[in-house]
């Protein structure tokens, strides 16, 4: 989760405005929301994911599914696929997931009923970046038709994304092999400070004329963790294989959890469709992004000062929450130990836990741990 | 082509449907007796004080956003076991249960039959009353589970079928699941008697069955939370340990908040740790974690001792009014010279009543009297009014007569 420079958690001004109006506002009850969301939410928060001008919102062929957080999107996608992807209950699909990932990914489509989850090559341990031609391999040897979940941005947990021009390349190679793209997205907004920056390769597979499934998270672009707010958009060939597409996944939702949480969605659909409260929540998403780009570059050019070895042009070439920093097991362990620092034994750091104060503390200890242990 | 050109369109959802004909219906006497939720007096939904000033107080304490554990608000949980168990129940106090939030009672029953089916080995089989909620059924069956039924509902009188349920439960194979509704049984209204219950749990007892009750309307029943939670806590006290869905839906009007909790009675304090433990692992793979807000607001009232007052009396305002307008119902038809029988429906509790009407009846109260209710002959006592009670009893009259 985010942090402020003091590392406390950061409710969003702009929610906080918002839920005070929810409150004085008397006409609102809890009344249960349609199985599919509150109506405001699902299309603001697709249009969000998909653009303004997006042709598939203009053709009228998405549909979106109001869910609980990222993980109830994934998983609605999820059993959605294993009922009807690639013929009827068809548990062999072959369902690709990066190495690494999140590791919930894999318990996600485990419990919808896939029985074949495989890994496809991402993170290059030595050169610290993206292993983009093991990746395309792996694409142009799995199974046609097979699922493969993609980081719309900020990878989970490496923080690295293909470029653009990956992305063509990887596009490419998903529409000859016939390969089912399933977007997690969320951190749109909070990766860059831009919607549409981070938005990018969602938006290019659209326009490549893909079906797809999206995943969208506003726990934190929003800072909304505790209320569960998220939203499966689909993009269909047209209207009418959307509309049964829907149809089924209602039947799901019914099954799961009947109808989804209010709270949230009003506020997220409250400020998605107000200009003033869009512009204020923009301003917010922006106001986290910087802080972890700076505290990014702030770490980086301490290492570099400091001359520890090896390189760091990672911690800001990387982006979003966490960075892989390269760290073995043991130099992890040095800074757990020695340095009460705490983080994963992959190397992974959450970028939100610096703050101006121990920058310079984590930028030494980590010149220690590396420069002491091999 | 597309991915999805095999896709079947669903059915569409039988009450939905009630609820769109009813919308277009221009008749200005038009009645919704589909509507699952409460409505107060006027046919408005009802916000309980105890919940705005709940959420008058979130709203002044600024809190943060932070997640909340997988297995929900611990101050939750706790007090809806409480609530469920009683404060002097020796499972309670001794701590050999273990209860996590769910999204209502959805939620919570399919974590239920999730776990059902990944530790419940010894039968794939749960046993529903003839008829129940209607998706009872889709919610075990995607957990993996079959479904069998015991008879439950008899047609003729409108009531029990007590004979035929002991018979049938007689008969359910051993370390079978079976469920029971606590009380205000969906869709019919028809609850045993506490003797009947009795017998009820000797007979699951006696068969080794795993019990599970699905409690939606505690308080909202009989207007008294002890006595609505009374079937679960017999259950428990002749040591039977259930496992239990509960809704705080409609006893605290939060349906789209989605508070709800799943209990498991274990048989210790360890036991119940490591079903959580288990618990957890279902849950995250679903939605990670639960959300705050229903569930806060159900714990600030629960837990402070003015809130809690006076929810309890707001809650049996709610069933008063229910009650009432059976009552209403019951002198009107009389009023109206009809000469059937009509007890059931004051004999009936909860939200629900299983009128009797035959289809073609309830096709025409539909067409021509602008009423709207399920083709089962159920109506929704929460959508009848002092202002509107004579005309339905009128119209129930006259497909009757």
């Amino acid at each position: 989760a985010y942090r402020t420079d003091e590392g406390q958690p950061w409710v969003l001004p702009v929610v906080k405005k918002v839920e005070q109006m929810i409150a004085n506002d008397n006409s609102l009850n809890h009344e249960y929301l349609p199985i599919l969301g509150l109506p405001e939410f699902r299309a603001n928060a697709s249009r969000i994911a998909l653009g303004d001008n997006s042709p598939a919102i203009k053709e009228n062929r998405i549909g979106s599914v109001q869910s609980l957080g990222g993980t109830g999107a994934l998983r609605i996608g999820a059993e959605f696929l294993r009922r009807w992807y690639n013929g009827n209950n068809n548990t062999a699909t072959p369902v690709y997931i990066s190495a690494p990932s999140w590791e919930n990914h894999n318990s996600v489509f485990v419990d919808a009923g896939f029985k074949d989850i495989r890994t496809y090559h991402y993170w290059d341990a030595a050169k610290r970046g993206l292993d983009l031609q093991g990746l395309l391999d792996d694409m142009e040897k799995a199974p046609e038709f097979s699922i493969f979940i993609l980081h719309a941005c900020a990878h989970n947990p490496t923080g690295t994304d293909p470029t653009p021009d990956q992305w063509k390349q990887i596009a490419a190679v998903m529409k000859r092999r016939f390969l089912f793209p399933f977007f997690d997205s969320a951190y749109q907004g909070f990766a860059s400070g831009s919607l549409d920056k981070d938005a990018w390769a969602v938006r290019y597979f659209v326009s490549e004329g893909f079906e797809l499934f999206c995943a969208q998270s506003f726990s934190k672009n929003f800072g909304l963790y505790n209320e569960r707010v998220g939203n499966l958009t689909v993009v269909g060939k047209d209207t009418d294989n959307v509309q049964r597409v829907l149809s089924q996944m209602e039947k799901i939702v019914r099954t799961t959890w009947s109808n989804p949480p209010s709270q949230g969605a009003r506020i997220v659909a409250t400020t998605l469709s107000s200009p003033q409260l869009f512009a204020e929540w923009y301003d917010n998403v922006k106001t986290m992004a910087d802080r972890v780009l700076l505290m990014r570059s702030e770490l980086r050019s301490r290492l570099e000062s400091l001359g520890t070895p090896g390189t760091w042009s990672h911690i800001t070439e990387q982006i979003g929450m966490f960075s892989f920093t390269g760290l073995n097991p043991k130099q992890v362990e040095y800074m757990i130990k020695e340095k009460h620092i705490y983080l994963m034994a992959s190397g992974r750091i959450n970028m939100c836990g610096l703050t101006t104060k121990n920058l310079d503390y984590v930028a030494k200890s980590i010149h220690e741990a590396v420069t002491k242990i091999h | 082509s597309s991915w999805w050109s095999h896709v079947e369109m669903g059915p569409p959802d039988p009450i939905l449907g009630v609820t769109e004909a009813f919308k277009r219906d221009t008749n200005s006497k038009k009645m919704n007796l589909g509507v699952g939720a409460y409505r107060d007096d006027n046919g408005k939904p009802y916000v309980l004080n105890c919940v705005r000033k709940a959420e008058a107080m979130i709203a002044s304490k600024k809190m943060d956003k932070e997640y909340l554990p997988i297995a929900g608000l611990a101050d939750f949980t706790r007090a809806s076991a409480e609530l469920a168990l009683g404060e002097n129940s020796e499972a309670f106090k001794s701590g050999r249960y273990v209860t996590v939030q769910g999204i209502s009672g959805t939620g919570s029953l399919r974590i239920g039959a999730n776990f059902l089916q990944r530790f419940f080995k010894s039968s794939r089989d749960v046993y529903l009353p003839k008829p129940s909620w209607g998706n009872h059924t889709p919610i075990f069956r995607d957990a993996g589970l079959q479904l069998q039924a015991y008879r439950y509902y008899d047609p003729k009188t409108c009531s029990l079928d007590f004979s035929g349920a002991m018979d049938d439960i007689s008969k359910i194979p051993e370390k079978s699941i079976i469920l029971l509704h606590a009380c205000a049984h969906n869709p019919t209204g028809v609850d045993p008697r506490q003797e009947q219950w009795k017998e009820l749990a000797a007979m699951v007892k006696k068969r080794n069955l795993l019990v599970y009750f699905d409690m939606a309307y505690q308080g909202f029943a009989s207007g008294d939370i002890n006595r609505d939670a009374w079937a679960v806590r017999y259950f428990i006290e002749q040591g039977i340990n259930v496992i239990l869905s509960q809704s705080y839906a409609k006893n605290m009007g939060l349906y789209g908040e989605r508070a709800g909790a799943f209990t498991v009675i274990c048989s210790d304090a360890e036991e119940a740790k490591r079903v959580e433990s288990q618990l957890k692992i279902l849950i995250r793979p679903m939605y990670s974690n639960p959300p705050l807000n229903g569930a806060r607001i159900a714990s600030i009232i629960l837990n402070t001792p003015d809130l809690r007052k006076e929810w309890l009396v707001e809650v049996k305002g709610m069933a008063n009014r229910i009650i009432s307008m059976r009552t209403q119902l019951v002198s009107n038809l009389k009023k109206e010279g009809s000469s059937h029988s009509w007890q059931h429906i004051t004999d009936q509790i909860g939200m629900f009543c299983f009128t009797g009407l035959k289809p073609e009846q309830v096709e025409r109260l539909i067409k021509e009297f602008s009423i709207y209710m399920t083709k089962d002959g159920r109506i929704s006592v929460a959508g009848v009014t002092s202002g509107n009670v004579g005309y339905l009893a009128h119209a129930i009259h006259q497909v009757t007569k």
